[in-house]
């Protein structure tokens, strides 16, 4: 999804969420369910993107750490984390993949108008993994472009070891 | 008609024409077999009757005249021939078109008609004439004497008696009487019915040909006979000959006034009771779709049936242990059960295989013997489906680029023809599909000099020659003058190995020079769900497929610290390499004192693993990895346990090629292994 994919539409409906001390949004479209925390099964050689998977009503759903693609520091996390399941585009075709979340916000609606694009120099996100940005009420909200995190997380070059 | 009428009669169709091609193809090496021709006879007539019946008209206009010819050659006046077998295949494919309602641009079907009429011409004149001659010299010019009676529910149907009569008039047909004996009286009269037949005198010149083409379209029963009486019998056999849909009587042999309603359906019945219509009773057709569903079910049961045990367990209630114990039972009947039906012989796959050597024996001009062996062999269905495309480009390398020449066959004093064989076979849990040809065999020396030149394995590598001949299945190596050697067309054997290995199969080469080669796949029965043996490493827990287990020994004291190389087992007196899972997976800890090594094997090779402690064996469904994990190769899927937490299922086949190798730097030999 690119920021011009958004413009036609007046309106966006987004779920708010933290990741260490950054709020992101992601389009409430995309949200299947909001999980307590689950035990999280370890995928030895898996590397630290997608570092494992989880039990998501007897279905095994990988579980993706946003934090490490979009570089954001781990600030710990406490009763609030939670477990986001997203239904994505992977390769072309519809997968159901989990993220962590230190915490979900609130569902809202979004002008348009207000996002704006990713300012072309001194900042730390690698920039075709975000959609856009938009000023909310305590700060800065990041739009991640999940369909392409996603498909770059597919298709990179895994350990040859495992 | 209904769309559940149409789909039952695709579906039928569909294996019909399988049997028909599967006929044809008999029927091109054993043409005097007059069984293989019956059957191609009655599957034509079947596919045109149904056909007909489901309002396929051209179709049914379509195989009429196949019908005919095969009619013919079961009454022996024509010979198989390669041609006819050839044009009924190539109509054969135009069937499912027909069908379809598909146009017929390039007139292929015309085309194919024309072509069958020349050879019924080419050879039948002589006959023809006869016929005429003998039908004129039996019944003079007084012409002969046309019974017809519509059956079963045929006014139900949409049957139009007056249609018949008034084509019947456009033959010339004279004399019409109707036949009201049969009519019961009001109470007994069945609506859906026909009961009136009718009688009437047709000139001599008409055949019963263009009788049956009257009746093409209608079920009815009808006999021709001449008005001379003492000529009967020998009439009677000359009609059986060529018509054989309707039931044959001669007037002489039944009097009109008095032909029995109710033994005319039972002897038509037993007419076509050679079609597979006798088994319909014992088989029902179930949607795909509705299988796999009961399948996935299933395995949220067994799911469900081992968190049962495991709080039952926990719980100490006796009852509440019998229950589970009753449960655990009935699911496994169920998952049993639900597997079998699963279950498709290689059978349904062969068909296609058969056409494909035949189409590519033709075209290349090597003329080859297909043999099958074990085509019963059953899998699940999954897994058939996945498999028609690995063996097809099997097939095509082993004819293509394995099978030589007829020159250079017999130059090496080969016979000319060529063989390729297919076999099926069960080993364990596992089935063995294996495609031999006797051809030129692979020459290692050449794959292994196309790899050093690609960088793929170091000039001095030390290889075995079943890892040189792994190295065609390697990504990239199907190029240039590989082209000559055995793969072909860039798209190479990496495809295939890549879709038996995520059928959880492996693949593996076996080539003899000049003699030929063979690839032999191993597959799993079924996908869904297997017996796996539940380990703990590092308090993480994984599961093992049960089939690939051998055995489980303690872990030697002296092997409990790690050796810089060379770590192997004696097994026996046999040399069996290790693998510690705490290093490899990087799993945290020290590893405790004693720990248990779980031996598995893959094709030829065994490989010890160290796990921690083993848990015990347990219904694995089989749960596929997202394609975000498709890079990490020691894992082949997941299961959900008892507790709800997930177990990783490992794949052997890796595990044992990562230990094939030991101590070997070179991750491209690491690689090739694989």
């Amino acid at each position: 999804m690119n920021i011009q994919d958004l413009r036609p539409e007046k309106h966006l409906t987004v779920v708010t969420l933290a990741l260490g001390t950054q709020t992101l949004a992601v389009p409430a479209g995309m949200l299947r369910e909001i999980l307590d925390p689950l035990p999280v099964t370890r995928v030895p050689g898996a590397g630290a993107f997608v570092p494992g998977v989880v039990n998501v009503r007897g279905s095994v759903v990988p579980l993706a750490d946003l934090k490490q693609a979009l570089s954001i520091p781990d600030e710990g996390h406490d009763h609030r984390q939670r477990i986001m399941v997203l239904e994505v585009q992977l390769l072309g075709e519809a997968a159901t993949v989990a993220i962590q979340a230190d915490a979900v916000h609130e569902v809202t609606t979004i002008d348009t108008a207000v996002i704006e694009a990713l300012p072309t120099t001194a900042h730390a996100w690698p920039p075709e993994f975000l959609t856009g940005l938009y000023r909310g009420s305590a700060g800065f909200v990041l739009l991640p472009n999940l369909t392409q995190i996603f498909s770059t997380l597919a298709t990179r070059p895994q350990a040859a070891a495992l | 008609m209904t769309d559940d009428m149409a789909a039952i009669f695709r579906e039928e169709l569909r294996d019909l024409l399988e049997s028909l091609e599967r006929g044809l193809l008999d029927l091109k090496a054993r043409p005097d077999d007059m069984g293989l021709v019956n059957q191609v006879f009655r599957d034509l007539h079947t596919v045109k009757g149904s056909g007909a019946m489901f309002g396929f008209t051209d179709l049914a206009a379509f195989i009429h005249e196949f019908e005919t010819g095969f009619d013919r050659i079961r009454s022996g006046a024509i010979p198989v021939g390669a041609e006819i077998v050839r044009l009924a295949l190539a109509a054969k494919d135009e069937i499912p078109g027909l069908v379809d309602g598909l146009p017929d641009p390039d007139g292929r079907r015309p085309a194919i008609l024309a072509a069958l009429r020349g050879l019924m011409t080419g050879v039948a004149p002589a006959v023809e004439v006869e016929a005429v001659m003998a039908g004129s010299d039996a019944a003079t010019a007084e012409g002969r004497r046309l019974l017809f009676r519509l059956i079963g529910p045929s006014l139900a149907m949409g049957a139009r008696p007056e249609i018949v009569l008034d084509e019947l008039r456009g033959l010339g047909a004279t004399d019409i009487q109707a036949d009201i004996t049969e009519v019961p009286s009001l109470d007994r009269l069945d609506s859906e019915q026909c009961h009136i037949g009718w009688t009437m005198t047709v000139p001599a010149e008409v055949t019963e040909a263009q009788v049956e083409e009257v009746f093409l379209f209608t079920d009815a029963e009808w006999t021709l006979a001449s008005h001379a009486a003492d000529d009967m019998g020998a009439r009677a056999d000359a009609v059986e000959a060529v018509v054989t849909e309707a039931v044959i009587e001669t007037l002489a042999a039944v009097p009109m006034a008095a032909p029995s309603a109710a033994a005319k359906p039972i002897a038509s019945r037993e007419d076509r009771g050679e079609t597979p219509a006798p088994q319909a009773g014992a088989t029902i057709r179930v949607p795909a779709e509705r299988l796999d569903a009961l399948m996935d079910a299933v395995g949220e049961l067994v799911i469900v049936e081992a968190r049962l045990t495991e709080l039952a367990r926990q719980n100490r209630d006796p009852a509440l242990m019998t229950t589970a114990e009753q449960i655990t039972r009935l699911a496994a009947g169920l998952r049993d059960a639900t597997m079998t039906m699963r279950m498709v012989p290689l059978r349904s796959l062969v068909g296609r295989f058969r056409r494909l050597v035949l189409d590519l024996s033709d075209s290349l001009g090597k003329p080859i013997e297909f043999a099958v062996l074990g085509e019963d062999t059953e899998l699940d269905k999954t897994v058939i489906e996945k498999l028609a495309d690995p063996l097809v480009h099997i097939l095509r390398n082993a004819i293509d680029h394995g099978m030589e020449t007829q020159d250079e066959r017999a130059a090496s004093d080969k016979g000319r023809m060529g063989l390729i064989e297919l076999s099926a076979q069960h080993a364990g849990a596992e089935v063995l599909i294996r495609v031999r040809d006797d051809g030129r065999g692979i020459n290692p020396d050449r794959i292994r000099a196309k790899a050093v030149a690609q960088g793929m394995i170091s000039a001095d590598a030390q290889l075995t020659e079943n890892q040189i001949f792994a190295l065609i299945f390697e990504p990239g190596f199907s190029t240039a003058e590989a082209v000559t050697e055995l793969s072909g067309r860039g798209v190479g054997m990496d495809v295939v190995r890549r879709t038996i290995e995520s059928l959880r199969g492996s693949i593996e080469v076996e080539s003899k020079l000049g003699q030929g080669t063979s690839v032999t796949l191993r597959l799993p029965l079924t996908l869904a769900i297997i017996e796996g043996l539940l380990i703990e490493v590092a308090g993480e827990r994984y599961t093992l497929p049960m089939a690939s287990v051998q055995e489980i020994v303690e872990l030697p004291a002296d092997k409990v610290m790690p050796k810089r190389s060379g770590d192997f087992l004696d097994i026996r007196g046999r040399f069996v390499p290790f693998l510690r899972l705490r290093t490899l997976f990087e799993g945290a800890g020290e590893a405790p004192a004693e720990q248990n090594v779980v031996i598995v094997m893959s094709g030829e090779n065994r490989v010890g693993i160290v796990v921690d402690r083993i848990i015990g064996t347990n219904q694995t469904v089989i749960k596929q990895m997202s394609k975000l994990h498709a890079g990490v190769r020691a894992v082949s899927g997941a299961t959900i346990l008892g507790d709800g937490s997930v177990a990783l299922i490992l794949d052997v086949a890796h595990l044992v090629s990562m230990g094939r190798v030991p101590g070997e730097p070179n991750p491209a030999t690491r690689e090739v292994a694989a």
